[in-house]
């Protein structure tokens, strides 16, 4: 019991940084239905501004992690803005396999370009965050996946009040409804997309900044393997659908964490893989997603 | 006899006078010219699928693995039984390696109906991602087989691969792809990509001719995955990732979706850039990314997508005699 319960924890953690990844994937998607490739180096950079900003801070204090924390989040929001305006818009016109190409791109760009700036070798994160392990009847938390649930938790909230309860969220939801229509009640939708970008950006980098807490070491190709699970999370949950995101990603964690603890451990990303396919055959729009029947 | 099967015959036999005298060209040139003829094969292959059907495949890199891990199987474990310790005369090894190529190509064409029969319910990006899942799933397989070498890959595969065989396959590639495409039956491919819901209506099998296409490109990628196999002489599971699908997608893109010529071309670009900017090192790949967004935002249907129909129509419309 004790250690189904210490999975659940490590597989709530693990979702949770899936979680704040897939959100980025999934607004992007409801916006602009384009597979933003790029993201996943969005939450490497994420991972590195974390790791400048940590060492010229004092360590182990809940302030000075938050300011790291913060720092990542406004430097991937101008990031993700600069993308999108210098890449993406020009091609807004275009077919969307051009985009997904440009991600692709994108992504290889500040893959190798992280590679020849930082150096491909693999750092040591700072320990920002005051690090202790709490035994509790037998279950270990450590303060790190505490932190990341919270925290990650108070973003969630944050943006489902964002979506849901401001004129720029009711904004977001108008274009992912329908642009055009969007377009006609007078909504700009060069500032919404640049706004959705931000946000799914400043996501993210929290996600790499909480990821790096946790496997205490970053490298330029950090992203690819979380990123393309946070992928998996967001298709799973239905993708332009919020919740589903927060959802495919929590199932995902939980799934790969019980696998890893179990003596299939080696085909951990292949289960994980098969789980989405499994669930797709029967959903094929996933968990939340509506299915939508073409019409003539 | 029909003109593209001549050209066929002919591209054959080129290869064959090219391999016979391979010794006298530099060993440099010959990777290379390798390496472009088994990307030609794998794009062109999959231009069937993501191009003339319109169904966007992410999976590619995993039917090569399949390809490249049964032949390499045949001609390791089979091939010393068969020719004996001697190794056998060259006629001997060819066919051996024919087999193998054979083989793997089936065993990838299987694992294509595999793929294609669940994942017809999916469209667009999820079966994109469903694709890519499959591919990733082939590898973490391959990553537990032991027999296969599990992780560490399979080693010390005989260098059978020559100039013959990859240019004589990926002649064979480009006929299968263009005639079917042409053929009265192939029309239906692109009839899928144009509309489903109107090629339905008419009474085409769209499902059928999903799979069909799945199952022809899987079974080229299989034999471009046996040719990189006995090209490379080792193989591990991490060589056929996701990275590797992708390099083959933006092939089929940068050439224009469903245009063969365009495609070809590209494959051969995309093979040389990385050589040529080899002098620039460190700054390689971002270049290489650098041109791809470059190329997209100036070219966007694809670099080498000149309107050939509109071209040879104007051509043939000019010189008409006035009659009477």
């Amino acid at each position: 019991m004790t250690e189904f319960l210490q999975q659940l924890l490590n597989g709530l953690s693990l979702g949770a940084i899936y979680a704040l990844i897939a959100l980025g994937y999934t607004m992007v998607y409801g916006v602009l239905r384009f597979i933003n490739f790029a993201h996943s180096d969005v939450f490497m950079v994420g991972a590195f501004i974390g790791y400048f900003a940590g060492r010229h801070l004092p360590q182990g204090s809940v302030t000075s992690g938050l300011m790291a924390l913060a720092c990542a989040m406004a430097g991937c929001a101008v990031l993700g803005i600069a993308i999108e305006r210098l890449v993406y818009r020009p091609l807004r016109a275009g077919p969307t396999l051009n985009v997904l190409i440009t991600a692709i791109g994108m992504s290889l760009f500040l893959e190798y370009t992280g590679q020849l700036v930082f150096g491909a070798t693999p750092r040591a994160f700072p320990p920002i965050f005051p690090t202790r392990v709490i035994a509790l009847h037998g279950l270990i938390v450590s303060t790190n996946q505490v932190i990341v649930i919270v925290v990650a938790f108070v973003l969630m909230v944050a943006l489902e009040f964002t979506v849901h309860r401001t004129k720029i969220g009711t904004a977001m939801r108008a274009v992912a409804l329908n642009p055009k229509a969007a377009q006609l009640v007078g909504i700009n939708i060069d500032v919404v997309i640049s706004f959705t970008f931000g946000l799914g950006s400043a996501l993210a980098a929290a996600g790499g900044v909480l990821y790096a807490l946790n496997y205490p070491s970053i490298d330029p190709l950090m992203g690819v393997v979380p990123g393309l699970k946070a992928f998996v999370a967001a298709v799973l949950g239905g993708v332009g659908n919020i919740p589903g995101a927060a959802l495919g990603a929590l199932i995902l964690g939980m799934v790969e964490t019980f696998v890893d603890g179990s003596r299939w451990s080696t085909y951990k990303d292949a289960i994980a893989f098969a789980t989405l396919i499994g669930i797709l055959l029967f959903r094929p729009a996933g968990l939340l997603g509506r299915f939508t029947a073409e019409k003539v | 006899m029909p003109k593209p099967l001549i050209v066929l015959v002919v591209a054959v036999m080129a290869a064959f006078a090219v391999s016979h005298y391979a010794d006298r060209i530099d060993p440099y040139y010959l990777d290379v010219m390798t390496g472009v003829g088994i990307n030609v094969i794998l794009a062109v292959s999959l231009n069937l699928v993501n191009g003339y059907t319109g169904q966007f495949s992410l999976g590619h890199a995993g039917f090569m693995s399949v390809g490249a891990y049964l032949s390499a199987a045949v001609t390791l474990l089979l091939g010393p039984r068969l020719l004996g310790d001697a190794g056998g005369t060259a006629v001997q090894q060819g066919l051996l390696f024919l087999a193998a190529l054979l083989v793997g190509g089936l065993g990838a064409a299987v694992a294509g109906l595999g793929v294609g029969i669940p994942s017809l319910r999916l469209k667009g990006d999820y079966l994109a991602l469903v694709t890519l899942g499959f591919g990733e799933i082939i590898r973490v397989v391959f990553q537990n087989i032991e027999a296969l070498g599990g992780a560490l890959g399979l080693n010390g595969i005989p260098n059978y691969t020559t100039v013959f065989w990859v240019y004589g396959f990926a002649a064979l590639t480009v006929f299968t792809v263009v005639c079917l495409v042409h053929s009265t039956y192939g029309r239906g491919f692109i009839a899928t990509h144009d509309d489903e819901v109107a090629a339905e209506a008419v009474g085409l099998n769209t499902t059928r001719y999903k799979i069909v296409a799945f199952v022809v490109g899987a079974f080229f990628a299989g034999v471009a995955g046996g040719l990189y196999g006995h090209f490379k002489l080792t193989i591990t599971p991490t060589g056929f990732d996701l990275t590797k699908s992708i390099e083959i997608v933006v092939m089929v893109i940068l050439g224009g979706m469903g245009n063969t010529p365009g495609v070809i071309m590209a494959a051969i670009l995309l093979t040389i850039l990385p050589e040529v900017l080899r002098s620039v090192e460190q700054y390689r790949m971002i270049l290489y990314a650098f041109l791809l967004i470059l190329l997209m935002l100036l070219r966007p249907n694809g670099l080498f997508n000149f309107n050939y129909a509109a071209f040879l129509s104007r051509l043939r419309r000019r010189p008409q005699p006035a009659r009477r």
